[in-house]
């Protein structure tokens, strides 16, 4: 950035570097006004600084209640999103850390949907090393979830984290079928601390607020994953959600691997935002 | 949705200007002003949106529009025109080789949808008379090769595996053999998902194109896909030269711009739209009708 002045030219700069992240034309509006407000306000007439604040106000919206993973047992993880994001991977990887803890950790396989889900899922299981509770391709994902419930309850289990099948927000019967897996456990396991982790792929555009929003009507989504950061895409999206619908990034997948899994931190996210 | 009607938006801003005396050049830089907002709301890339407006600009302060009655109208006509034309106005088919086998490859980003791809083409080959054969290239996805298995099964289409022990260009070279002997016409490549800017795993690929020299090496992209789609693109196209696109997860409801940034950097056919996850959900693509889905017309 080799701005002299702040001038029209130097916003226009900013606003290619939000949107080409993906951050979307409203949420990069609303960022922009409120630095040009700041400029204003504060006097500031080095170019430098301008994107200094604006990093600094993607800092701070992206700090607000910013969670580490829970350690509260029994706790139970059900992960969730549209297809072909990570949800599995994820899973396996999320499992590997809570093993990696010392916990008991109990994995279930709820997608039963997609062509070797299961397979997929119990190759994971035996990566890290935990017990998978799985039924046949084709069974019903609440019946699963019940099972998994009394194996972790007999078996003291700290850990239950829940795989479902790839579902499209506008899928209505796939909809209703993930609030049946939520009334099993509000049923069979209140006890348990609950997580809800919607993954978003950190390629995705415009369409993942529509995807937060919908699934967000039918879960209590707690925070985000956000795989393929380590990809090109940088995804802002995720600005534009956490500024709209105040879910919070939990976790970020950095790869396929078993430990490519990295609590979100929001300094990094923001130095990639503006880096080269 | 944001920009839901977007042709009422740009009528009903024009009409307003038009009632106040002709429609001049600021006018309808205002109402560019929308159609870049749309557009950019669909996740048509930025460089795209600039130059696509400044097109569209140019040809909208010609005169006829100017002096028309109906400005709204043409300059929306304007903009479907152009949209359309830089999809591709036609519909495109895939080519099979004079001399069988026609092999097909498919390559993408993790989770595009390549797979289950696979087993739609396989299905609508058959469809067509040919007899295909499924490759399972991808030797490191966990579960890969049986999730192929599957969806061959589904529907009832050959395989050929050599486990996940051996090169991905020599199950190419090998599986071509073994289709000359069970008759099979039509070899499809089911890869690994890959980062584009993962040079081993992109290497592979262009070593399986050097040694067996597909027919058609196809991009299957998730509609989806934000702002990277063009990099992503130009990266596989420039490595591949790629010779066709897929489209998947039409289904949904995204506006898919992703599709339009991807036509323009490459200049390559969107052959193929996948539209759920049943096999039987894979359509010729229709680039008029993605044009009016990216401006929610
Ligand atoms: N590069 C990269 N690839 C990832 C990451 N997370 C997952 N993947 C890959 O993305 C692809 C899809 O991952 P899955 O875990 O199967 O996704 P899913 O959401 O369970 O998919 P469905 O169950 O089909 O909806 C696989 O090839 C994974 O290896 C990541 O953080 N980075
Ligand atoms: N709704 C919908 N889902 C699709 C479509 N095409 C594929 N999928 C789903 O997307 C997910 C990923 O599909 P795969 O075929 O496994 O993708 P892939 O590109 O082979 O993934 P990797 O091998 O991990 O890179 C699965 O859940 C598929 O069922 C589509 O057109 N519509
Ligand atoms: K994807
Ligand atoms: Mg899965
Ligand atoms: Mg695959």
């Amino acid at each position: 950035n080799s701005f002299k002045t702040i001038d029209e030219d130097l916003f226009d700069e900013l606003e290619e570097i939000l949107i080409t992240s993906d951050v979307g034309v409203e949420t990069t509006m609303k960022l922009l006004d409120g630095i040009r407000k700041k400029v204003k306000e504060e006097k500031v007439n080095d170019p430098k600084a301008v994107i200094e604040l604006l990093k600094q106000e993607v800092l701070k919206l992206m700090s607000e209640n910013a969670q580490l993973l829970s350690a509260e047992y029994p706790q139970i993880i059900v992960v969730i999103g549209v297809n072909g994001v990570g949800k599995t991977t994820s899973v396996g990887k999320i499992a590997n850390r809570y093993k990696k803890a010392g916990k008991k950790v109990l994995i279930a396989a709820a997608d039963t949907f997609r062509a070797a889900a299961i397979e997929q899922l119990e190759v994971w299981s035996n990566r890290v090393g935990v017990d998978i509770i799985k039924h046949q391709e084709g069974a019903d994902p609440a019946a699963i979830i019940y099972d998994a419930i009394s194996a972790a309850k007999s078996r003291k289990t700290d850990v239950i984290i829940c795989d479902t099948a790839g579902r499209l927000h506008n899928k209505k019967n796939l909809m209703e079928e993930l609030k049946k897996i939520f009334r099993i456990i509000d049923r069979e396991y209140p006890e348990a601390h609950r997580e809800v982790y919607l993954v978003l792929d950190a390629t995705t555009g415009q369409n993942a607020i529509v995807q937060a929003k919908v699934f967000k009507e039918a879960a209590d989504i707690t925070g985000i994953v956000l795989t393929k950061l380590d990809g090109t895409a940088k995804g802002g999206i995720v600005i534009a959600i956490k500024s709209e619908l105040n879910i919070p990034v939990r976790l970020v997948g950095v790869g396929e691997k078993i430990d490519d899994l990295q609590d979100f931190d929001p300094v990094d996210f923001a130095n990639a935002l503006f880096s080269e | 949705m944001a920009f839901e009607g977007l042709a009422n938006k740009l009528q009903e801003t024009l009409k307003k200007l038009r009632g106040s005396g002709k429609l001049n050049e600021k006018d309808v830089k205002e109402a560019m002003r929308e159609v870049k907002m749309a557009l950019l709301e669909a996740d048509v890339n930025f460089k795209v949106v600039k130059d696509f407006v400044s097109r569209v600009t140019e040809r909208a302060v010609g005169h006829e529009v100017m002096e028309s009655l109906t400005p709204g109208q043409q300059v929306i006509k304007i903009v479907n025109d152009e949209l359309t034309q830089l999809m591709g106005s036609t519909q495109s088919k895939i080519i099979f080789s004079p001399k069988p086998p026609t092999i097909i490859m498919m390559t993408g980003l993790q989770g595009a949808g390549k797979t289950t791809t696979c087993g739609k083409l396989a299905l609508n080959l058959k469809k067509q008379g040919k007899k295909p054969l499924l490759v399972a290239c991808d030797i490191y996805r966990p579960a890969a090769i049986k999730q192929l298995h599957v969806v061959a099964g589904q529907v009832e289409a050959d395989v050929f595996s050599l486990g996940d022990k051996t090169k991905p260009v020599d199950i190419c070279k090998a599986a071509i053999e073994h289709a000359s002997k069970s008759g099979n016409d039509v070899l499809i490549i089911d890869t690994a998902g890959r980062l584009h800017i993962n040079e081993e795993l992109m290497d592979e690929l262009l070593e399986i194109k050097n040694n067996i020299r597909p027919t058609e090496i196809m991009l299957v992209v998730d509609s989806m896909t934000g702002q990277d789609a063009v990099n992503v693109a130009e990266s596989f196209n420039q490595k591949l030269g790629l010779d066709g696109i897929i489209l998947t997860k039409l289904d949904g409801d995204t506006r898919g711009g992703a599709a339009l940034s991807i036509k323009a950097v490459t200049g390559k056919p969107i052959k193929y739209a996948g539209m759920g996850e049943k096999m039987s959900d894979l359509e010729p693509f229709h680039p008029d009708r993605m044009a009016s889905r990216i401006l929610g017309m």
